[in-house]
């Protein structure tokens, strides 16, 4: 520590630059309202805290305070803000030293590999950072947290919606939204207001869950699927999240549609269709025009979704049984023969 | 964590964090806040600056010195770090839960214990206090066969022994099945898939395999050894990468039609009328390209490139001619 005397009590020159002068103010500021009982008039503090006496005005110096306490507000310090007695002129500031600080924390070698992994889970402009100062945090409250361990598996989560920010944003200052939402199938394009009460990632991908105004009624909608700018508006927390749902179950459970298992029976070209086989078993064999082929079957838990990837495979695979199957694959050979020109089925 | 607006959490943080460990090495303080030693040792220098009003020698945060390392003699009554905000405490605790449910983490060889993670919650939750409800909520839902789930286990198992595996891969994209030894090195969970990180021998690259395309493997005798350039995987792009030898196609996909601008990485180009989407499309393989197209029928126009068109409609045309002969084959 070359740059540092090595002893206290010699003179600590104070020539720095301003962004020094700031972060050195702050910390002047939060020592000082963390210090106090009282609440602290701006005047008072200007007067005492080290780095106000450098304001040239007063002008100068309440801007230059402002700033201070808005910066302080935005990491999350409780300024507290209030009047001593009832006589005095003005109000003060002082910082409640139980609100400032973190609680008491020990944890464990095994609970802090599970922190250090879930820290790693978010790829996220919005959260990544969160977790980061989370982490920082837990850090300075004496947690030993090794980011260095590999681990051996790593959930990602990402948010690249660009409706995600926004979202969260209303969903933390309890704020309404307003967006354009393109629904696929049936086709429609409508604003929606909605009362906003979390985003969800399920299975990768997200979704903003809340009361829909229009519908009256709990809806979620997928992020992908929003269209343009979403619009946050009116005050600060009118909504207003019921505390009985569960948004993780509430978008879970929607549009999952039950396992309908089938078997299929299908004619597949020998040495053909190995995404098809690789589920299958031979149960014989047979030569359609002239071509040799094995006779598979397989359990298919959602057919009407398989006619799509058993279609794909074109000559190389052809159904069998079941006949609605068989015929589902058929017009869509048909539809794909025409030149995709034939609107469906 | 070096601009100017990360300077002051980390200089509230700094203080608590020494007197917790007196005597660290300023380097190894440094690495725990992500920022260079020099960085760290001009924070430290500013807070030597900082203290209570009156700033007299017994006023002022004072840091003691010793070779390489650093210790807080007097904190000014900046003994704690300032408690986690709302969105700190939600990103850290919905990162937690959503840990629980991912396969492998909980359970499985070299797994994190699902009873360490619920701890670790219970604790940061009585530790953050009154934080509001968090407003988000991840579930990875991952599905995970039978098969898969005895894939993934030996896969771990070779991970937490440092083995290389022999393993039998379905590639989707050729419609292959292939034997390849691999040097794995971590299983990742991204959108819902687990995949399986490796360096393929075969391919003289890394490589990420879905565990629900492996469909045998074996932990080996021999030591993983991935090559020292094997570099990690950066998933926050998401995992396809485009490349210049890929070929783009011009589709208009109706409403039915219109996952597959959700399921794959896209540009959206136009919308039409009644719901329906044209998009530009990049794709390694014509042959996949190929089964994906076929497959939605009619609810797909190809464009462009104008031989894929006809590509399609006649291995079609031959389908459907085939699938007449079954009709009439005893």
């Amino acid at each position: 520590m070359g740059e540092l005397p090595a002893t206290p009590g010699t003179s600590r020159a104070r020539v720095r630059n301003v962004s020094v002068a700031r972060a050195e103010r702050l910390v002047n500021l939060v020592l000082c309202l963390l210090s106090t009982r009282q609440y602290l008039p701006a005047e008072r503090i200007r007067a005492i805290v080290a780095g106000y006496a450098d304001a040239p005005s007063d002008e100068a110096f309440f801007r230059m305070f402002e700033r201070d306490k808005t910066e302080l507000r935005d990491l999350g310090i409780p300024l507290e803000f209030g009047r001593n007695r009832a006589v005095d002129a003005d109000d003060g500031y002082r910082i409640a030293r139980r609100d400032y600080e973190l609680g008491d924390i020990d944890l464990r070698p095994d609970e802090a590999a599970a922190v250090a992994l879930a820290v790693r889970l978010w790829d996220s402009p919005e959260l990544t950072g969160a977790a980061a100062g989370a982490l920082l945090k837990l850090r300075a409250a004496g947690v030993d947290v090794d980011q260095g361990v590999p681990s051996v598996v790593e959930p990602k989560v990402r948010t690249t919606e660009p409706a995600f920010g926004p979202l969260l944003a209303a969903v933390q200052s309890g704020r309404a939204v307003r967006f354009d939402y393109r629904r696929p199938s049936p086709a429609e394009l409508r604003t929606r207001t909605l009362e906003p009460w979390g985003v969800v990632s399920w299975r990768g991908r997200w979704y903003v869950v809340g009361h829909d105004r229009d519908r009256d009624a709990p809806r979620c909608f997928r992020l992908t699927r929003i269209v343009g700018e979403v619009t946050a508006f009116g005050p600060n927390g009118v909504v207003e999240r019921p505390t009985d749902v569960d948004l993780l179950d509430f978008v879970s459970h929607s549009g999952d549609s039950p396992p309908d298992t089938t078997t299929v029976r299908l004619w597949v070209a020998k040495r053909r269709a190995a995404g098809l086989r690789r589920h299958a078993t031979v149960v014989g064999e047979q030569t359609i025009d002239d071509t040799e082929g094995d006779l598979l079957e397989l359990d298919l838990d959602h057919p009407d979704s398989a006619a799509g990837w058993i279609a794909g495979y074109g000559e190389d695979a052809l159904v069998i049984e079941p006949e609605i199957l068989r015929k589902t694959v058929h017009e869509r050979l048909l539809a794909a023969a025409a030149g995709g020109s034939g609107e469906g089925t | 964590m070096s601009s100017s607006q990360d300077r002051l959490p980390r200089l509230l943080a700094l203080v608590p964090y020494l007197i917790a460990r007196p005597g660290i090495r300023v380097d190894e303080a440094a690495a725990d806040f992500g920022v260079p030693a020099r960085q760290l040792r001009k924070d430290l220098e500013l807070l030597w600056m900082c203290g209570l009003p009156g700033y007299g020698p017994g006023d002022l945060i004072d840091l003691s010195f010793e070779g390489d390392t650093v210790s807080v003699s007097f904190d000014a009554g900046m003994s704690r770090p300032l408690r986690l905000t709302g969105t700190e405490a939600s990103a850290l605790l919905v990162a937690l839960r959503a840990l629980l449910d991912a396969p492998g983490v909980a359970d499985g060889p070299g797994a994190a214990d699902a009873d360490a993670v619920r701890r670790a919650v219970a604790k940061i939750e009585a530790a953050a206090g009154q934080a509001r409800p968090a407003g988000v909520a991840v579930g990875l839902g991952v599905r995970e066969g039978e098969t898969t789930a005895r894939s993934r286990r030996v896969v771990q198992g070779a991970l937490t022994d440092g083995r290389a595996l022999r393993m039998t891969y379905y590639t989707a994209s050729k419609d292959q099945v292939t034997e390849r030894t691999v040097d794995p090195m971590r299983l990742l969970i991204v959108e819902g898939r687990s995949y399986l990180e490796a360096w393929c021998r075969r391919a003289e690259a890394v490589r990420l395999f879905r565990l629900d395309r492996i469909d045998d493997v074996t932990e080996l005798a021999e030591p993983a050894a991935p090559p020292p350039y094997a570099e990690q995987t950066d998933t926050t792009a998401g995992l396809f990468r485009e490349r210049p030898d890929h070929e783009v196609a011009q589709l208009v996909l109706a409403p039915d039609a219109r996952w597959i601008s959700e399921y794959y990485p896209v540009e959206r180009v136009t919308e039409l009328d009644d719901g329906r989407l044209r998009i530009r499309m990049r794709y390694a393989d014509h042959s996949w390209m190929v089964r994906l197209l076929l497959g939605l029928g009619g609810d797909v126009v190809v464009e462009q490139p104008r031989s894929l068109a006809a590509g399609l409609r006649e291995r079609a045309r031959r389908a459907l001619e085939r699938a007449g002969q079954l009709a009439v084959t005893p």
